[in-house]
């Protein structure tokens, strides 16, 4: 309190400072459970924000807070935005749905788009994710192609629908080229913790698998693959400047068109309420350049993306068996979104007790 | 040339009075001379950090909401540190607190009544207090070090927390996400005053605890009983008073405090358990503890200043956009020249072989 006291006057000199930036049309804010510099998920989020204030220049002013914990600060944060005049406010992280919701029913007037949430209680709330799977479905192709153990190692942040979801497309892609393929699973719980994230690549290693995927932030496994002399695939953004030996491809999530298309109808007055999945064929999820791999697997990971992205072939398509050994989908059949959006089990072929 | 710190033959008033105001005077200096290296504007971002999360109401909510777990759970440390018990695990006890608390709504939802609210808080501090009795029986009992046994329970409550929102208690509605139900109304903890903002009822509790525990530490025979086990175990023993009752005094009061915080955060300001409740709240609370001197009144002051500094950062990192690691270093800053300071009024500082030119030159040094 005493500092106040002491700032008053240097508080008069800065008043004018609040006034100054009425000129753009439209403020777009960012809310991110991590640091802008994990190189992963957040990064990501970053990137698609810069992409936005490139296209619309002036016209847009933008606001960002980052490594917001999931819990009573969020809140916080969202509605710092929402007084602050922001017209579109992006929270980018699952653990901010119930906080979003709750400012967005003070501020009607207000756009919020939450990422990888499904709850939309308000008219002025959106949500939006990625299908991920979809990449992770040409990495298992690429491993199963490339791991001459025929052992892949996986390591998961959380056993949320989508991380499971991921896992066993990933299993379904190494399957397509080997059925008797594996993969071992670690979690490692967090999103973003380099050193559990090396340790988990380690002990992974050390079982004696050649591949090491993961759906964590840090760059830390690839660089422990690095050291180790075996293979890896990114995360989120392209980290072939961390392992330029090492990656084969990454899955980069662009969100930039989604944020450049959902700003643009704020600034029309079309913005309306929706839930938007998209993946490759929408250019959400693209796949970073194929590399370090042979000409073999590169033309059929190449062949298998170009199949996702042309709508023709679903990562999900049946047969699949449960690990359990029931049948899940019958050949042929298309796993509904429904179900996926709320995966708790494991295909047959992963190494791993789903922790429930 | 050397500089010396010379112990006081008793505390210098004077410093005791000062050195907050000198700390903050270095403080506002070296993070001036930070924002001025980074390219801000260094009057802007002190504006945004100190001035700003006070301009407006729901803000000072905020603040409240922010200051009440980190008072609460400090207070109940005071007790701890100032009676010789090391008691680094609040974190746990938060977590254990508010985990014992939401047994009625998330097990029992259809049951909705008045009672249900006072229920969980006297549940949450029973958790609390259970779970803080722990390392209290350990080292009464068997002598271990109660440093090592609070902090490693505080991992075990992570982890039971994180197991319980995954598994028995996931929501059944809930996509399978890691949390459980949403609380029923009936078990919200109230805002204040919802008019204007949100913060809850914990603040109260937390300003009660602090002025009844600053009661009992200056005006009963329980509060002289901690400080001279605290300060003087040997003294304390001739005197009749009880080592392993005190252990077990502070241990539960703090672990109890604890709890209820802890329960209050996840009523009030969460509205359900998820697999992270806090960021932290236990370990900054050690930090506001010894800010505030181990007196219950200046941790109240303490929790406010560390409160508004985290909101402060908010402020600054939208306003003028520096990344939440400048927010972090200057809030260190802070810290360290606060507690740097407070040497003061044990020592003085001492230039040994100087001129005075060279003591100009040093004192820039340091």
């Amino acid at each position: 309190m005493k500092k106040t006291i002491l700032s008053l006057a240097a508080a008069a000199a800065v008043m004018s400072f609040g006034t100054m930036a009425a000129e753009a049309k439209v403020k777009a804010c960012w809310v991110y459970v991590g640091p802008i510099g994990d190189f992963g998920y957040s990064y990501q989020h970053h990137q698609g924000l810069l992409q936005a204030k490139e296209k619309f220049g002036d016209e847009l002013e933008t606001a960002y807070l980052e490594s917001v914990p999931e819990g009573a600060d969020a809140e916080r944060a969202i509605e710092r935005f929402a007084r602050s005049g922001c017209n579109i406010i992006f929270a980018t992280s699952f653990g901010f749905m119930d906080p979003t919701n709750k400012v967005a029913g003070k501020f009607p007037d207000v756009k919020f788009e939450h990422a990888t949430g499904y709850k939309r209680e308000h008219p002025n709330v959106a949500t939006y994710n990625s299908k991920f799977h979809e990449g992770r479905y040409v990495q298992g192709v690429i491993a199963a192609k490339e791991s001459k153990a025929g052992v892949a190692g996986y390591i998961a942040s959380f056993p949320i629908p989508e991380v499971v979801m991921g896992i066993n497309a990933f299993m379904l892609g190494a399957q397509s080229v080997n059925p008797d393929f594996k993969v071992k699973v670690v979690w490692a719980n967090t999103w973003f913790d380099a050193g559990k994230e090396a340790d988990a690549a380690k002990a992974l290693i050390d079982q004696g698998v050649d591949i090491i995927t993961q759906h964590t932030d840090s760059t830390a496994p690839m660089q422990v693959a690095t050291e180790r002399g075996i293979k890896a695939f990114g995360q989120a953004s392209d980290m072939i400047k961390f392992g330029p030996t090492t990656q084969l491809t990454s899955i980069v999530d662009d969100w930039g068109p989604y944020y450049i298309e959902r700003i643009q109808e704020v600034v029309d007055g079309t913005w309306k309420q929706s839930d938007i999945w998209g993946g490759m064929k929408e250019g959400h999820v693209v796949m970073a350049a194929y590399a370090n791999m042979s000409d073999e697997a590169k033309k059929l990971a190449e062949e298998t993306e170009a199949k996702i992205k042309s709508g023709a072939f679903n990562p999900f398509t049946g047969p699949v068996t449960k690990q359990d050994g029931t049948e899940w989908l019958k050949a042929g059949e298309v796993a509904e979104d429904g179900v996926l959006l709320g995966m708790n089990f494991y295909v047959k072929g992963v190494d791993d007790k789903l922790p429930q | 040339m050397r500089i010396e710190l010379v112990k006081r033959p008793e505390r210098s008033q004077l410093f005791a009075a000062f050195s907050p105001f000198i700390a903050l005077g270095l403080t506002l200096i070296a993070g001036a001379i930070m924002f001025t290296v980074l390219g801000k504007d260094p009057v802007e971002a002190l504006y945004y950090y100190f001035i700003d999360p006070l301009r407006e109401v729901w803000s000072l909510h905020e603040l409240a909401v922010k200051a009440a777990p980190l008072i609460l759970i400090a207070v109940g440390l005071s007790i701890c540190f100032l009676s010789n018990n090391w008691n680094i695990g609040a974190e746990g006890q938060f977590i254990m607190g508010a985990i014992a608390g939401s047994i009625l709504p998330v097990m029992f939802p259809e049951f909705q009544s008045w009672i249900v609210l006072p229920l969980m808080l006297l549940m949450g501090i029973a958790g609390g207090a259970a779970y803080g009795a722990i390392p209290a029986y350990l080292k009464v009992r068997f002598n271990t070090n109660e440093i090592l046994t609070s902090l490693m329970l505080v991992y075990v409550a992570q982890l039971f927390l994180d197991w319980m929102v995954r598994g028995p208690w996931r929501n059944p509605e809930g996509m399978n996400f890691p949390e459980t139900r949403t609380f029923s109304p009936s078990a919200v903890l109230p805002e204040i005053w919802s008019a204007s903002g949100r913060a809850n009822w914990g603040f109260v509790f937390a300003i009660v605890a602090a002025v009844a525990l600053w009661f009992m530490l200056s005006r009963t025979l329980r509060g002289f009983e901690v400080q001279v086990l605290g300060q003087s175990p040997r003294a304390g023993k001739f005197a009749g008073f009880s080592q392993s009752r005190m252990v077990f005094f502070a241990f539960l009061v703090a672990g109890g405090l604890a709890g209820l915080a802890g329960i209050s955060e996840v009523s009030g300001a969460i509205g359900q358990l998820r697999p992270t409740i806090s960021p932290g709240y236990g370990f900054a609370a050690i930090i506001v503890a010894f800010l505030g001197r181990l007196n219950p009144l200046g941790i109240i002051a303490a929790g406010l200043v560390l409160a508004l500094s985290y909101l402060g950062g908010e402020a600054a990192q939208i306003s003028i956009g520096v990344s939440d690691k400048v927010v972090r270093a200057f809030q260190g800053m802070l810290l360290f020249f606060v507690l740097a300071c407070d040497t003061l009024i044990l020592y003085r500082v001492r230039f040994v072989g100087s001129s005075a030119a060279k003591t100009v030159e040093a004192t820039q040094n340091v």
